[in-house]
């Protein structure tokens, strides 16, 4: 087995049952998941080559920028696959009878169906097949864990013991064929029906909502308060995993489709819901994300170069400070340490690769097979030289006369029993503490739900964790009218789970609006 | 939407700039900021509200020329338009009748305390003002002020005008002299601790309003944090405005200066550039 799988089965464990994050839709589509495997098209493929024969295909490998090479610039480190690969790749899937892995993801793609278009060569058409269910593929594709949804329940891991088929790396593959044919279909709109619908936020879970509304008619404006939109996929995650461009087709094409967009707006200070509705929005979504970074509150934290990770990342991503060009300042740091497991410390640690630094480590408490970050992140930051400094937390920093970090106080952590997550809980080995120097701290342990929208509107039912309570099948809040989706809800959750409530949230909204609105 | 529509130099390094953004000038009240950025590779900064007006839609900030951005600012013009500008954030200052007001404002600081200041007024309160400037020629707004205040006191660093002496001396003259209810303080950290631990001793409450660094000004980033009472605050969600008596002055000190290094530098280049 390829490495970067081993770390991931190390890190689940063999014995983790298929996960049906997604029964209910599983149930619903059996019968017509069914019919459309039978078509003839398919079962002509699945004929055509022996079972054998695909297994014993190897997993492709996906082509990377030489890790020495891509540390030093911020262009994607994956290059994608050919053609040619991708046609293997797609052999290997056996189109099984009972496609566990769709039972993986959470907005529930046909995946065989879409793997045996590529299969055929009808690449345009495996886009399509993705779009039924995924607004945002080509994003999805380069950012979604595949490891723990899709591919940890495909047939090859869960019965054969083998790699499984490479679903993440096909998506992208089709998704990219089609924004680069050039022939990226933009979807059909009913005729507008005049009726405004205000979303809020403009992360993969607006862009979601904006993109089912626009397709039925409705009158839709995205408000952000930032100067871009695209929320963490602008901001938050960098160019050398998910670069703008990719991100920006998909916004021209929501524009195309007639949506519009409020830059430096945040609602509840430029205008609040209230003032809205008197402009005659008729129904909101609120997916304002989960931006407010968590500190751990230790001595020392707020010297001066220590950052959280949405600052560096802003910094970074958004302002373009790494650039003389840009008036934006960031410290490049040549000792740095990024302080947590997820992939917001990956994304910083390897950015601070890229603006020049010597040595960039992450300081986590648990051991790497905890991480929470993508599997494929980890391998591509060992590769890059990162240090990982697992079982380690810092106690306290240490500053020069000008407020300046310059050291930090690290204790070693042990293994105990697990916690309610599951994963073993680190424990504090005490005399264990030591001294690192170093020159620049990101704090990457996490975030809590924007308390922007919430704080402007009282009468929004919250949880203790400050996230918008909903109803799950239809996302609408405790304000009728006002639904909810993505980390604002969820707390920091996954580009796909944001999108998938957003499309959940669409549907909420137009029955909403068909009960109360259009009808009258 | 932001274009400038006046521009005003109230001294050689400040400026006034009376800018179209009706949205922001008909939800903005006294204490709030916004956040500019002046084009495609501005930075984003945040600045005071110090004055609006909702019938014409406009907002007025006024500049004081320290770094990159806002000499850049000082060399817009009437008609030119700011790429992208948010707000109003923060929370504004909550007026109340409470009677002798102090308002205490140093260098660029009094335009932030001017709206405050009027504000206080307007309320039926007693507000008298201690505006201090280094000299003559960097004092700001004084007749502005004037209208809103029922006394005011001027001191200068070299004497050049009004009286002679710092901020902490023009307080110290009225809390000697009456019973002052509430005190306010805008200026540089510096002088803000100052005033502080002069109202302190005269147990007036006071509040202090904050310009820190600021990145997004949604609460999202932290590089505007500060420690009151002990505990960590987002300066652009939390405040701007805080107990004056339980700001940590010398860790906000600090992180004003996070990027002097790179910032001089980028000031060196902007200057050489702008010169060519
Ligand atoms: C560095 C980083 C790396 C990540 N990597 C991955 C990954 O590899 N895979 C993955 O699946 N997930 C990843 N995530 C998580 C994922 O990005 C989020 O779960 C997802 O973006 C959430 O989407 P959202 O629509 O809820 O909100 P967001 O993407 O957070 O967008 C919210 C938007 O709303 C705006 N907003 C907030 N309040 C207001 C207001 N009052 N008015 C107007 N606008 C407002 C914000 O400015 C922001 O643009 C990562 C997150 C980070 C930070
Ligand atoms: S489980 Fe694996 S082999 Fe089976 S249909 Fe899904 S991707 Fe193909
Ligand atoms: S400026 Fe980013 S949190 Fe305050």
């Amino acid at each position: 087995m390829d490495s970067r799988y081993k770390l991931f089965k190390s890190k689940i464990g063999n014995s983790r049952k298929v996960n049906n994050l997604n029964h209910n839709i599983m149930e619903e589509r059996k019968d017509f998941l069914k019919e459309e495997r039978q078509q003839e098209w398919r079962s002509e493929l699945r004929k055509s080559i022996k079972a054998k024969e695909r297994t014993d295909i190897p997993r492709v490998k996906m082509l990377e920028q030489d890790p020495f090479e891509r540390a030093k610039n911020s262009a994607e480190v994956n290059q994608g696959l050919t053609e040619d690969m991708a046609f293997k790749e797609a052999r290997r899937c056996l189109d099984c009878a009972d496609p566990t892995c769709i039972s993986g993801c959470p907005v529930g793609i046909n995946i065989p169906k879409f793997i045996k278009r590529i299969e055929s060569g009808d690449i345009l058409e495996a886009a399509k097949v993705l779009k039924e269910t995924n607004a945002l593929p080509a994003v999805c594709g380069r950012v979604c864990p595949q490891e723990v949804q899709c591919e940890i329940n495909c047939f090859y891991v869960q019965k054969l013991k083998k790699d499984p088929v490479a679903i993440g790396f096909l998506e992208r593959f089709a998704a990219d064929y089609e924004r680069n044919s050039g022939k990226m279909s933009v979807p059909e709109v009913l005729e507008r029906n005049g009726v405004k619908v205000g979303i809020i936020g403009s992360g993969p879970s607006g862009l979601a909502v904006a993109g089912d509304m626009i397709k039925w008619g409705y009158d839709v404006t995205v408000f952000e308060a930032l100067h871009e939109i695209g929320g963490v996929l602008k901001y938050g995650i960098p160019e050398f995993r998910l670069p703008n461009e990719v991100v920006d087709v998909e916004i021209d094409n929501l524009r195309k489709m007639g949506v519009k967009f409020e830059i430096n707006f945040i609602v509840g200070k430029t205008a609040t819901v209230d003032d809205l509705k008197a402009d005659g929005f008729e129904v909101f979504f609120v997916g304002s994300g989960a931006g407010l970074p968590n500190f751990m509150n230790i001595p020392g934290e707020n010297y001066t170069g220590i950052f959280s990770s949405n600052e560096y990342l802003t910094r970074v991503n958004l302002m373009n400070a790494a650039d003389e060009e840009y008036d934006t300042p960031v410290f490049s740091g040549k000792k740095v340490a990024v302080i947590g497991g997820g992939n917001t410390a990956m994304d910083s640690v390897r950015t601070s690769k890229r603006l020049g630094a010597d040595n960039s480590m992450i300081i986590y408490r648990r051991s790497i097979e905890e991480m929470p970050a993508r599997v494929e992140e980890v391998h591509h930051a060992q590769e890059e030289g990162i240090e990982f400094m697992n079982l380690n937390s810092p106690l306290e920093y240490f500053a020069d006369d000008k407020g300046r970090v310059r050291s930090m106080k690290l204790q070693k952590m042990r293994l105990g029993e697990p916690d309610s997550s599951g994963r073993r809980r680190p424990i504090p080995i005490e005399g264990s503490e030591y001294m690192v120097d170093v020159d620049t701290v990101i704090v990457a342990i996490g975030v809590s739900p924007n308390p922007l929208i919430p704080s402007s509107m009282p009468e929004l039912k919250m949880s203790d964790w400050g996230t918008i309570i909903v109803n799950k099948e239809t996302m609408e809040s405790s304000i009728p009218g006002v639904f909810a989706g993505g980390d604002i809800v969820r707390g920091g959750a996954t580009v796909i789970l944001a999108m998938g409530d957003g499309r959940k949230a669409a549907a909420g909204m137009h029955e909403y609006l068909k009960k109360n609105v259009l009808k009258k | 939407m932001n274009k400038i529509v006046e521009k005003e130099l109230l001294s050689n390094n400040v400026v006034k700039l009376v800018i179209d953004a009706p949205r922001i000038a008909a939800k903005r009240k006294a204490g709030h900021f916004v956040i500019v950025k002046i084009d495609e590779k501005g930075e984003r900064i945040p600045l005071t509200i110090a004055d609006g007006d909702i019938k014409k839609g406009t907002i007025t900030l006024i500049i004081q020329q320290v770094g990159v951005t806002s000499h850049k600012l000082m060399m817009m013009e009437a008609g030119d338009t700011i790429m992208d500008m948010v707000g109003p954030l923060g929370h504004a200052t909550e007026i109340e009748k409470v009677g002798t007001v102090l308002c205490a404002g140093g260098g660029v600081g009094i335009a932030p305390m001017l709206p405050i200041a009027r504000a206080f007024q307007e309320a039926g309160n007693r507000v008298i003002c201690v505006l201090a400037a280094r000299n003559k020629e960097l004092l700001i707004l004084e007749e502005e002020v004037r209208m809103c205040s029922d006394e005011v006191i001027i001191m200068t660093d070299d004497g050049s005008y009004g009286k002679q002496g710092l901020v902490t001396h023009g307080m110290e003259e009225v809390l000697d002299r009456e019973k002052v209810n509430f005190a306010v303080t805008i200026g540089p950290a510096i002088m803000m601790k100052y005033a502080a631990l002069t109202t302190k001793k005269y147990n007036v409450p006071t509040i202090a309003s904050l310009n820190t660094i600021m990145v997004d000004g949604t609460g999202m980033c932290g590089a505007c944090r500060v420690t009151v009472d002990g505990k960590t605050m987002f300066v652009c969600v939390d405040g701007p405005e805080f107990d004056a008596h339980k700001i940590d002055y010398d860790e906000m000190i600090m992180r004003l200066g996070a990027y002097e290094v790179e910032e001089r530098a980028a000031y060196e280049r902007f200057m050489k550039k702008t010169k060519v």
